[in-house]
């Protein structure tokens, strides 16, 4: 079988870009799904906030990928479900097994790596204590409750409170559960403001922040945890251990880009975002193959996704059409308070880059730098950055066409 | 006079908005950045709302996403929820679809999946 372009993933990413590609000239697309079928994990994110920076109302997870499904069916664009990509190829050859075609091979011109991300687990974190039913991570529970229907536990302890433990904090406790505390082991949590509004708050769900689980008890179901304070290096100190009775454990700590797929390429990966090094139209190391989404980095909000998949999808179509321009070799480098910034490499000088990325700790009143080789050419003052929100700058193509080697940012 | 600061929820930026009352009367509001922050503020001290979402159960024992239409009073959230458990619905539905009609004051529960 043979396709312009194959599109790995049908979550939010993997529809956007497949929507632009089309809407570029390129007709010939197929999108591999996993699941039974469209929109990715959206499915289970019934709770509302998706949308307002793109659609201007607040619309909830599966209404979002609705809009997206649409567009993909109006379009007539191909699309498998229940079909799991085994191995990609540096030659761009896709291997799919589905219980519809059994194992397929697919030629494709270009291909899109829109997988998404996974979720760490209790066993990333070396977590003492037995090994009883009523652990999951967050997002486990999250489709056990809002997509098979399932209850998950009545009494909840929550290690980590980014958003999606947040978002199960006050789930569960509208499902009758009581959770009796969110730890966090940083003294700031990664969670957005609002969520510990409407989601801790609201519910007088307590936030211990600088705490950890030290053990799980519990033979046949975890029938408590221990928490304990950490030090400034975040080991737990001794004596500050306090027991909770409870049946059920959520992990939200974290999600890793899942990458096995790009690597068995040979895409380069980065070790601070874990997902590829790409340029500005996020085509990685191998000529024709993008990637986009959380794939890529880890984003805070679905509409991001969407704008980067979109640029992904249309500079897949002008690679196929053969018009990529590739006119400088721009290094991307960041400052140490800076933990990544996406793309890494600029090629084309003619129009303007908008660059994601991260700071590492929270930090107040400092100056944003930009310098194009080693000379300053732009600063702009920021009351406070975040690690849990991600910034952007939008380069300037004047910046870009004076620059040859580097561009840099740097919070000082 | 009170002073009240709140965290609004209705975007990701999170604004901190000050509300300064004098009895019942808003007499000032300050550092929100858009006009939904400020409608925002106005509500939560005077009666917090939020737009309910959870899931009903349909008869083939499946669940289907639902939310409210409009922002309900947070004070009413767990009385709603034991409404919405009741509610067994039958058959194909799809987004927009009333689900319960004014299940409080004139705001319905409505479907947000195809299912």
């Amino acid at each position: 079988m043979k396709r312009d372009l194959v599109i790995i993933g049908g979550g939010p990413a993997g529809l956007a870009a497949a929507v632009a590609a089309y809407d570029s000239g390129v007709k010939d697309v197929l999108i591999v799904e996993r699941e039974e079928r469209l929109g990715g994990i959206l499915l289970q994110c019934i709770h509302n906030g998706f949308g307002l920076t793109r659609f201007k109302e607040s619309l909830t997870g599966p209404e979002y990928a609705d809009r997206f499904v649409k567009e993909v069916v109006k379009r007539n664009i191909e699309y498998m479900t229940n079909a799991t990509v085994l191995n990609v190829s540096k030659d761009k050859e896709v291997t799919i097994v589905s219980p519809e075609t059994g194992i397929i091979t697919v030629n494709a011109k270009a291909i899109i790596l829109a997988m998404g991300c996974r979720e760490r687990s209790r066993g990333a974190l070396n977590i003492p204590g037995s090994r009883p039913a009523g652990i999951f991570s967050a997002g486990t529970a999250q489709k056990f409750i809002n997509v098979k229907g399932y209850s998950v536990g009545k009494n909840v302890v929550i290690l980590g409170s980014g958003d999606i433990g947040l978002i199960m904090a006050r789930r569960m406790t509208l499902e009758g559960a009581s959770v009796k505390a969110v730890c966090e082991i940083m003294p700031y949590s990664s969670g957005l403001n609002r969520n510990i509004e409407q989601c801790l708050n609201d519910f007088n769900i307590p936030l211990y922040l600088n705490h950890t689980i030290t053990n799980i008890d519990g033979n046949k179901r975890v029938t408590g945890v221990t928490i304990s304070k950490v030090d400034e290096n975040r080991k737990p100190i001794k004596g500050t251990e306090m027991h909770i009775d409870c049946d059920t454990i959520l992990f939200s700590v974290g999600l890793i880009p899942e990458n096995e797929l790009s690597k068995n390429a040979g895409v380069e990966i980065s070790p601070s975002t874990k997902g590829a090094i790409t340029d500005q139209n996020r085509m990685t190391n191998i000529d024709g193959i993008f990637a986009c989404g959380n794939v890529l980095h880890v984003h805070d909000l679905v509409d991001f996704v969407s704008e980067e998949a979109e640029l992904a999808g249309k500079a897949a179509a002008e690679y196929i059409a053969g018009k990529v321009v590739k006119n400088k070799n721009i290094a991307v480098k960041n400052g140490d308070i800076i933990s990544y910034i996406v793309p890494q490499k600029i090629t084309d000088g003619n129009a303007n880059v908008k660059l994601f990325f991260r700071v590492k700790n929270v930090v107040r009143d400092r100056r944003l730098k930009v310098l194009a080789d080693g000379k300053e050419v732009f600063a702009v003052k920021k009351a406070i950055l975040t690690p849990g929100e991600m910034q952007t700058y939008v380069l300037r193509k004047e910046t870009l066409q004076n620059a040859e080697n580097t561009i840099e940012l740097k919070v000082e | 006079m009170t002073e009240k600061t709140i965290t609004c929820i209705e975007c990701p930026k999170g604004c901190l908005i000050t509300v300064r009352q004098d009895g019942s009367e808003i007499t000032e509001i300050s550092g929100f950045s858009c006009p939904r922050g400020k409608t925002y503020a106005e509500n939560e001290v005077v009666c917090p709302r939020r737009v309910l979402t959870t899931t009903v159960r349909k008869s083939d024992g499946s669940v289907v996403p639902v939310k409210t239409d409009k922002p309900v009073k947070k004070s009413e959230l767990f009385d709603l929820m034991a409404k919405i458990n009741k509610i067994v619905v039958d058959g194909k539905v799809s987004i927009n679809d009333i689900i319960c009609k004014n299940i409080t004051e004139d705001i319905n529960l409505i479907a947000t999946d195809n299912k």
